[in-house]
């Protein structure tokens, strides 16, 4: 679960990493009164999951209190790539002496923690890493042991940190380092790490991604999920515990299992097709289940024609069957399925649905027989 | 021969008395594995169709000295099990339990590492692994795999049963499947496993079924190239999925351009494994490989 900028500031003071006070608001009438209320001069800042928001005009400096209704109305509605903003973050604006970065994610390849700071900061670090990678620091942590202050002394040294803001800069490391630990975060970037004039040290930005999996014993993080910009369907989906994510085509998905079903997308797009969705049934999937997993995937109306693959393991194809003819008789869907069912009672899973006769629905074979078919069936190659 | 289970291994399944745990143990057992053992805490003196239900794995080990153990407990619970069965000393630790934290599997496989270097973690959030005619240790339907030559390890479940039932449909069996998982810490990688298969004298071939994310596939590229003699074909799954849709900047820099299908593709290729573009295709590189 990615965090927008505001509430990863509030990981961040949570654990003693200095941030400027603020306030998230929604209307036009609370930002000017959050305005007010930390002093001008202002940053008027929108909250959304997609980075540029800067260059899209979503981040303007207010002088008073004129200036912080003006943007405010300009940045509230505004679409920056496909997010709507409907929550501004109003902080004091901050002078700034130099701007670094800082950043603690979980190193898959490595398998420990990745501690990197760099005093190239506030222009885009793939940029830094790319062109000059010895400003870059990377510093593998001891997963068992975790981010010592001498190890982080060390960072900020290696970095070529101001030699008067070295305590700051390490302290800020532990601090982050300590928010992606005991929040159990895959990711928690500083983005500029900004040094003021009077040189204290602190976050001007936040990129924080937590572990979903481990939201139960986190209870206080539970809720700040982005819900308004949350696609619909994804959000009816998570409620119901079935893995979807919209995608932009018209091809409707269902599989069991991440990587077949990835594979479906993949096979396809091969036979030029374009998936409307990725949706994962999961493993063991009863009729009513599979039910409403049409009813998800039916709810984008881009849908033209769906295509069905099932290997079932756990999965058994007649439950599959059986929830497909229950969804034909309550939904009544109107565009054509092609469906392929191989696996653990295959044969009387494709006994029941020749046998319902379900209207504009296609049995096929193999998977590369599915996809070819869905895609005719949905108006052909584009 | 086949790699990691077969008629030696003695198994033990915590979460035993649980409805999945007891359904796919005792759907192992009739299948030949050597079942010894569960472990519920609080229900030792207990038994599961005649199994008997220890209180902890260290009491398990006392009593019935399993070589391998099976996780289906919940995922809060798991990354102790895991710890506690390699301090009871078992050689081999097969996690199905799906959606444990990525700071616990962090912890456990770094603590397997440093203070139990003798046990082998697969998983977790995998089918397991199964020896055609000798042992199943895990979900993998067992059905739609013949006894034979291809050795198969993957991140994918569902994905491998469809290459594993293409193989067999064209005559082909398998040494052993193994499911590595799809979590980002997996116990063991591809690299892992394709060492075992290199050294396994009924292993003629290696099927590699990856997917996006990580760089596991470019490191078994890399070793692929130095150290395998054995033909490697592949599959990887995602060219069309969402690049980076959780992903911030700072994972972005540690993988490059790799992590992407494409790039999976082309690392592979480019060391000599022939990549399949469909798992069809992988089925049938392997077959005339084999013929």
């Amino acid at each position: 679960m990615d965090l927008l900028e505001y509430q990863g500031k509030q990981l961040f003071a949570r654990h003693g990493l200095p941030v400027s006070d603020g306030k998230a608001v929604t209307t036009v009438e609370d930002a000017v009164a959050a305005a007010n209320e930390v002093g001008y001069p202002v940053v008027v800042k929108a909250q959304v999951l997609i980075g540029g928001r800067g260059k899209a005009g979503g981040v303007k400096l207010a002088a008073d209190e004129a200036e912080a209704r003006e943007h405010a109305t300009n940045i509230l509605g505004m679409d920056i790539h496909g997010h709507t903003v409907r929550t501004l973050w109003i902080e004091h604006a901050s002078d700034i002496a130099t701007e670094y970065y800082a950043s603690v994610l979980l190193d898959r390849s490595a398998k420990q923690p990745l501690v990197m700071f760099s005093i190239e900061g506030g222009v885009d670090i793939e940029e830094v890493a790319e062109n000059t990678p010895e400003k870059l620091i990377r510093h593998h942590v001891d997963a068992l042991d975790g981010l010592s202050r001498e190890e982080a002394v060390q960072i900020a040294t290696d970095g070529k940190a101001d030699a008067d803001v070295i305590e700051g800069v390490a302290d800020a490391l532990v601090a982050l380092y300590e928010v992606w630990l005991d929040e159990d975060a895959t990711l928690a970037e500083i983005n500029p790490l900004i040094v003021t004039p009077e040189r204290e040290v602190k976050a001007l930005d936040s990129k924080v991604s937590l572990d979903d999996n481990a939201l139960y014993r986190h209870p206080e993080n539970q809720e700040l999920a982005d819900k308004e910009n949350e696609d619909p369907i994804e959000r009816r989906a998570k409620e119901q515990g079935v893995q979807y994510v919209k995608l932009d085509g018209d091809i409707g998905i269902l599989g069991n299992g991440a990587g077949l079903v990835m594979s479906t997308l993949d096979v396809v797009a091969q036979a030029g097709g374009q998936p409307a969705n990725f949706l994962d049934a999961g493993g063991g999937s009863d009729a009513a289940k599979i039910k409403q997993a049409v009813e998800l995937i039916l709810a984008n109306d881009a849908v033209k024609a769906v295509l069905f693959n099932i290997f079932g393991g756990i999965t058994r194809c007649d439950e599959v069957a059986k929830g497909l003819i229950a969804a034909f008789d309550e939904i009544k869907p109107t565009v054509p399925f092609v469906v392929r069912l191989d696996g653990t009672n295959d044969v009387a899973g494709r006994q029941l649905l020749q046998e319902a006769a379900l209207p504009n629905v296609h049995a096929a074979r193999t998977m590369n027989e599915a996809a070819e078919k869905v895609v005719a069936l949905a108006g052909g190659q584009r | 021969m086949s790699v990691l289970v077969d008629k030696n291994t003695r198994l033990a399944v915590a979460g035993i008395t649980g409805r999945e745990g007891s359904f796919h143990t005792l759907n192992n057992k009739r299948y030949g594995t050597n079942v010894v053992g569960g472990v519920t805490p609080g229900k030792g003196g207990q038994d599961v169709e005649g199994i008997p239900v220890f209180n902890s794995w260290a009491e398990a080990a006392e009593s019935a000295q399993p070589n391998t153990a099976m996780i289906f407990v919940p995922p809060r619970f798991a990354a102790d099990s895991i710890l506690e069965a390699a301090a009871a000393g078992v050689e081999l630790v097969i996690a199905i339990t799906e959606g444990i934290p990525a700071h616990d599997e962090l912890r456990v496989y770094n603590t397997l590492k440093r203070d139990y270097p003798g046990t082998r973690l697969i998983g977790p959030n995998c089918p397991g692994i199964l020896s055609p005619g000798k042992a199943n240790v895990g979900i993998i339907p067992a059905s739609f795999f013949k006894e034979g030559n291809v050795g198969v390890v993957s991140r994918s479940g569902t994905l491998t049963y469809q290459i594993g039932n293409e193989i067999a449909q064209a005559g082909f069996g398998c040494s052993s499947i193994v499911g590595i998982g799809g979590d980002p810490v997996p116990g063991s990688s591809f690299v892992d496993v394709i060492e075992l298969f290199e050294a396994d004298e009924q292993t003629e071939l290696i099927v590699l079924s990856g997917e996006i994310g990580g760089s596991a596939e470019e490191e078994a590229a890399d070793y692929i190239a130095k150290d395998v003699s054995k033909p490697v074909v592949a599959y990887i799954a995602g060219f069309t999925a969402p690049a980076g849709k959780q992903m911030g900047h700072a994972g972005a820099i540690v993988s490059g351009s790799a992590g992407t299908a494409a790039a999976k593709a082309q690392a592979l290729e480019a060391r000599g494994v022939r990549v399949g573009r469909t798992p069809t295709e992988v089925a049938e590189i392997a077959v005339t490989q084999l013929r």
